[in-house]
């Protein structure tokens, strides 16, 4: 492979050209999240104690997972707004379904995921056949599935989760060298995010994603098969959405709102992380980067006295810089 | 226009060229695809601004920047491509941006008037209301509509780029009988059109071009079709195409088809044979792209036969032909061959990743027997910076060869190129011509569309003729352009019928 | 047998979609003199149903313009929570306020629907993050100074909301007018033609000449004024204003679902006023429906989703949209 002539410059220019050029390659949510963690530190100096750093990662788990699944709709060019909802419909469900009998809670949780899977694949169906906008028809799913959820369980969320369904959102390992206690939660972040990793950028599915969000002509014209790639996303992003639902279900228990609003702030999250709405860029890792800093700026805003309901002002604010400023790099590549 | 002059990166699209139309004239602009007929008039249009010369309308000299300015002072093109919407009615389409205003408020009443008067002109008062909306119009009528929309704005000279080529026969009687009755008003018409018939019936002037240079501007009375046809071609073999295959090279049938047809195409009958290059040529809307997109199942033939290496079978979807081991370069690389986001390697391997299972490991390599990425580079003589760099920076040339390697990494036995060498530099076109001529001497299978006939005759071991979506003839290596054209034009025909 | 009524109501200038509303409304009617309690076809009813539909009305009316030009607006939800208390926090009660706290919440709404404009054609950012972006700042201004209901409406306010002229709601009569009006600057300005322009094909407007940029502004205050009207509305009725009251109602999915269901497609450039009314019309019938039959009101929510999924579709096939 013959490399392009380059005029000769002097080795020092040279050196501090790609050093620069690696750091404006470096997405920006990276030193967006270490600049919020030092904050963090520097106002909470116990933050860097494990019991506390990992319960922080505890309640941002639920987020983390969610934007890891909203990455894969995203990159293949559409959104999924149904996340929101159908983690209410798994928190409620559960509690309708467990009825309080811990024996129940396994199958249950394979029933849970059953339901995922199909409102994925619904969802997979309508954009590719019916040829409704992916918007549109999420938008729908949100509002079927949460009246689904609310009729499920007559608009009273009732009935209490059992320990062994909430030991995923709630409970530790102890014990643990170094760390001490390991939330489950984070067990099952690392797991859900390992897998997301290697399912978006080490096999063809992944591949695939990318090239349909990128140009769905020239994916086509290249032998892959649309309808299959989209489907897979939504159920994927479903997927996600139960398993978010599990832990939530597990340290915030069954209310109706439970999952409200959390589609928005997947789709920020994924957006602050570097992907570009309309598809074909973006890593898992950003993403979950990108969950991990709105996390990390509404603790930030707790630690400065901030109180709870300006932080949605300064998301807003945060998410018209971050998408700004990713709008005006994509058009100065 | 005098002394025009454009020059883009790598080419000089326009040569000192001197065109002029008078009022009450219909000058045809006439030669073959590339020839810079376009450029020409986007030049006037005030799309392009000239390099050298100047544009001097009604002996004043004018400089457009925009095409708006070009509009009001007059001179409108009507494209192949309506610039209409769809789902608005045809009187707010031609008025669109300058509607007539009465208390601030829309004026219906003067716009529709207007538009029916607009209509009048053209004599299509009757057929086309102001009301309609021009989704609801056929192809003519939009047609119509827009050349109501140029009038509105007082053209005095009138553009139309191919204008018939999506018409009836009918239709096209109407847009003759249009022709003439705006010719008579004293408005200028420049006409492109590769049909001669219809050149030689409505023009007094014709102007040829060649490779962006003016070859001559003749009266219509004055020459033969035959004579405008070897005023368009005829020129010396540019550079050295690599040699024709010999009978030994050429091996088995790949892949054939018997009566194949479908909405655009009808009675295709072709063999395509290891080691031999088969060359489509043929104008623009001849059906040369819809044929490659039936043999590679993106618009798949509805009727006849596929036989792929002796076994009939069918190619229903692009997967399906990938499987079956055909492989084709799109003419519109970027918009459909590449995905200019991701990484030189990722789109090498798309299509190889797309026949395996869709949770396979993605390697960097595509794994097992298939060769490294590296090496496929190394054999198409890419040359980018890095096999992780977005396709989107390479120049021309090296996205095609990044297709190219997609379909050899897909091992495709039979390959399609569709203009391969567009919009590529001279220096990378003779790389490219190689690498194909190996390719077939490898045993590939290659059918090769191009507009230019140099290409087509120096590259192709037998030539097809395509016109009005079908095979009008078939030439043996190192036909003359003439022959081709003749064919392509129809001309052919019409010199037999003479000759009986 | 729909599709000739189709045919004939289009025929007449009146959108498709009332066919299918008045379908929907002869089966609630059968269904509730079989199975429900009360007649369903009354004056009271009628009256009932409109009402119903003002305040997702006023606020569909202005997405309209929104969606029509090619964007979309999610922060009128939050728009809708700032009206509410910021108009009810300035009348105090007093009636001598009204007009005052009238302007106020007006200028807001031109203020955000500019704002709107401004970061979607300036900074060029996708419709959708923009206006969640404004949306989510509103919210997070709003609930920091507010958590409660603040102020009151003076009962002369109420009458927009509970008062009747002539046996017709008052409100009814401000969203016929707001509709009207919003249909008479569609057909009738030429800020309305660009707007189907824009919408329809950015660069072909462009290429006539049409400040694209401008006429996206206006479509978005617009929509933030009619966000503003409804915002009136609602605290008449509530007497109060509360920072939850918009994101409770959802306003800004439904008002989309509203104008989608009605005919206008996402991507702009077609559809109209009175075809998202007929949207708004059919959710309302719906409601009544299923509180007539007795029905489980989430069931009822169950079933605009679907239905709102199933609009589009049909809508699509028939013209063959592309999807993302």
């Amino acid at each position: 492979m013959a490399t392009q002539a380059v005029p000769q410059e002097s080795r020092g220019a040279t050196w501090s050209r790609t050093l620069l050029r690696r750091l404006a390659a470096v997405p920006p949510i990276y030193p967006i999240l270490v600049v919020l963690f030092a904050w963090i530190i520097y106002e909470n100096p116990n933050f860097t104690d494990p019991p506390v750093f990992l319960a922080f990662l505890r309640r941002a788990s639920p987020l983390l997972i969610l934007a890891a699944g909203q990455l894969f709709v995203i990159a293949a060019g559409g959104y999924d707004l149904s996340v929101g909802s159908l983690i209410t419909l798994t928190v409620l469900g559960a509690a309708l379904m467990i009825d309080g009998d811990p024996s129940n809670t396994y199958w249950v949780i394979g029933a849970l995921y059953l339901i995922g899977i199909a409102v994925g694949v619904f969802n997979g169906l309508v954009v590719s056949f019916l040829r409704v906008s992916s918007f549109i028809t999420t938008l729908g799913m949100l509002l079927t599935l949460r009246g689904a959820a609310l009729l499920w369980s007559d608009g009273a969320p009732a009935g209490y989760l059992p320990d062994n369904f909430r030991v995923f959102g709630r409970r530790f390992i102890d014990d643990v060298p170094v760390l001490g206690q390991l939330p489950y939660a984070v067990i099952v972040l690392v797991v859900f995010g390992a897998l997301a990793t290697f399912l978006f950028h080490g096999t063809n599915f992944g591949k695939q994603v990318k090239a349909l969000g990128d140009n769905p002509r020239s994916a086509r014209l290249s032998g892959v098969s649309v309808p299959k790639v989209r489907i897979l996303t939504f159920v994927f992003s479903s997927i996600a959405a139960v398993t978010a639902g599990i832990l939530l279900g597990g340290f915030a228990g069954v209310s109706m709102d439970v999952g409200t609003g959390y589609e928005l702030e997947a789709i920020s999250a994924v957006v602050l992380g570097g992907a570009v709405l309309g598809g074909g860029r973006g890593s898992i890792v950003s993403a979950m980067a990108g969950a991990l800093s709105l996390r990390a700026l509404f603790t930030l805003l707790n630690l400065l006295g901030l109180p709870s309901p300006y932080r949605a002002a300064v998301q807003g604010l945060i998410i018209i810089g971050a998408a700004a400023y990713a709008a005006y790099r994509e058009r100065h590549r | 226009m005098r002394e025009i002059t454009k020059r883009f990166p790598g080419v000089v699209a326009l040569d000192r060229v001197s065109f002029d139309c008078r009022a009450g004239e219909v000058h045809a602009l006439v030669g073959e695809n590339g020839a810079g007929k376009s450029t020409l008039m986007k030049v006037l249009a005030g799309v392009y601004q000239p390099d050298e010369g100047k544009i001097y309308l009604q002996g004043q000299p004018v400089t457009f920047h925009h095409p708006q300015q070009a509009q009001r002072a007059g001179i409108s093109i009507i494209y192949q491509e309506f610039n209409l919407l769809p789902y608005r009615t045809v009187a707010d389409n031609i008025f669109l941006g300058r509607e007539p205003t009465r208390y601030g408020l829309i004026d219906r009443a003067t716009m529709r008037a207007q538009t029916v008067a607009l209509l009048k002109r053209l004599d299509a008062a009757s057929i086309i209301s102001p009301d309609a909306l021009v989704a609801d119009l056929s192809v003519a009528q939009q047609q119509i509509v827009e050349i109501a929309k140029a009038l509105s704005f007082d053209a005095r000279i009138l553009v139309m780029d191919e204008p018939t080529a999506a018409l009836s026969s009918s239709e096209v009687e109407t847009l003759f009988r249009m022709v003439r009755s705006l010719q008579e008003e004293g408005i200028g018409l420049i006409y492109i059109s590769h049909r001669f018939a219809e050149v030689f019936e409505l023009a007094q002037r014709i102007t040829v071009l060649k490779d962006g240079q003016k070859v001559a501007t003749v009266q219509a009375a004055d020459v033969t079709p035959d004579e405008l046809v070897r005023m368009m071609v005829g020129r010396e073999l540019e550079h050295y195409y690599p040699p024709y295959a010999t009978p030994e090279e050429i091996g088995d049938v790949k892949l054939s088809v018997r009566g194949g047809g479908n909405a655009h195409l009808h009675d295709i009958n072709l063999t395509l044979r290891a080691g031999e290059i088969v060359g489509i040529a043929g104008l623009q809307g001849s059906g040369r792209t819809e044929l490659a997109q039936a043999l590679f199942g993106a618009d798949r033939f509805t009727e006849g036969q596929i036989e792929v290496r002796g076994r009939v079978t069918y190619i229903g979807s692009p997967l399906a032909a990938i499987r079956r081991g055909v492989g084709f370069l799109t003419e519109d690389r970027k918009g459909e061959g590449l995905s200019p986001n991701q990484s030189v390697r990722d789109n090498v391997l798309l299509a190889f990743r797309a026949m395996k299972p869709v949770f396979s490991l993605s390697r960097r390599n595509g794994g097992g027997r298939q060769p490294s990425v590296d090496a496929l580079a190394a054999e198409v003589d890419l040359r980018a910076a890095s096999l992780e760099q977005e396709v989107a920076h390479l120049s021309g040339g090296n996205q095609q060869k990044v297709v190219l390697a997609k379909w050899l990494a897909a091992a495709s036995e039979i390959l399609i190129f569709d203009e391969p060498t567009r919009g590529i530099d001279v220096n990378a076109k003779a790389g490219i011509h190689d690498r194909i001529r190996e390719l077939a001497r490898e045993g590939t299978a290659v059918l090769m569309i191009s507009s230019e006939l140099q290409e087509v005759i120096g590259m192709s071991d037998r030539i097809l003729v395509m016109r009005d979506g079908t095979i009008v003839g078939e030439l043996p290596a190192g036909a003359s352009e003439a022959d081709i054209m003749l064919l392509a034009t129809g001309q052919a025909h019409a010199e037999k019928e003479e000759a009986r | 047998m729909i599709a000739t009524a189709r045919q004939r109501l289009n025929a007449l200038g009146i959108p498709s979609i009332y066919a299918v509303l008045l379908l929907f409304y002869l089966v609630a009617a059968v269904l509730v003199a079989l199975f429900g309690r009360g007649t369903f076809i009354s004056g009271a009813n009628i009256s009932n149903l409109a009402v119903r539909s003002v305040a997702l009305g006023i606020v569909a009316v202005g997405q309209t313009f929104a969606i029509l030009a090619g964007s979309l607006d999610l922060s009128v939800a939050y728009l809708i929570s700032v009206v509410a208390v910021m108009s009810s926090y300035t009348m105090q009660g007093d009636p001598d306020r009204v007009p005052r706290a009238v302007a106020l919440v007006l200028a807001i709404g031109a203020g955000v629907g500019l704002a709107n404009g401004l970061i979607i054609t300036k900074l060029r950012l996708n419709a959708f993050i923009a206006t969640l972006g404004t949306g989510l700042l509103m919210q997070g201004v709003l609930n920091a100074s507010f958590d409660n209901f603040a102020g009151s409406v003076p009962s002369s306010f109420e009458q927009l909301g509970y008062g009747k002229w002539f046996g017709v709601p008052i409100s009814v009569v401000m969203l016929l007018a707001v509709a009207g009006v919003g249909s008479f600057i569609l057909r009738r300005t030429r800020f309305g033609a660009h707007i189907y322009a824009v919408g329809g094909n950015r660069e072909t407007a462009r290429l006539s000449g049409v400040r694209t940029d401008r006429v996206i502004i206006g479509a978005h205050i617009v929509c933030s004024l009619t966000a503003a009207l409804s915002g009136l509305f609602i605290v008449s009725r509530l007497r109060a204003g509360a920072p939850w009251v918009g994101p409770d109602g959802v306003y800004d999915l439904e008002s989309i679902a509203a104008v989608v269901v009605g005919g206008t497609a996402l991507s702009g450039g077609r559809g109209g006023v009175w075809g998202t009314l007929g949207g708004v019309f059919i959710f309302s019938v719906l409601d009544m429906m299923f509180n007539q039959l007795g029905i489980d009101p989430f069931l009822k929510q169950v079933l605009r989703g679907l239905i709102i999924i199933a609009a589009v579709a049909s809508y699509s096939v028939r013209s063959r949209e592309a999807a993302a």
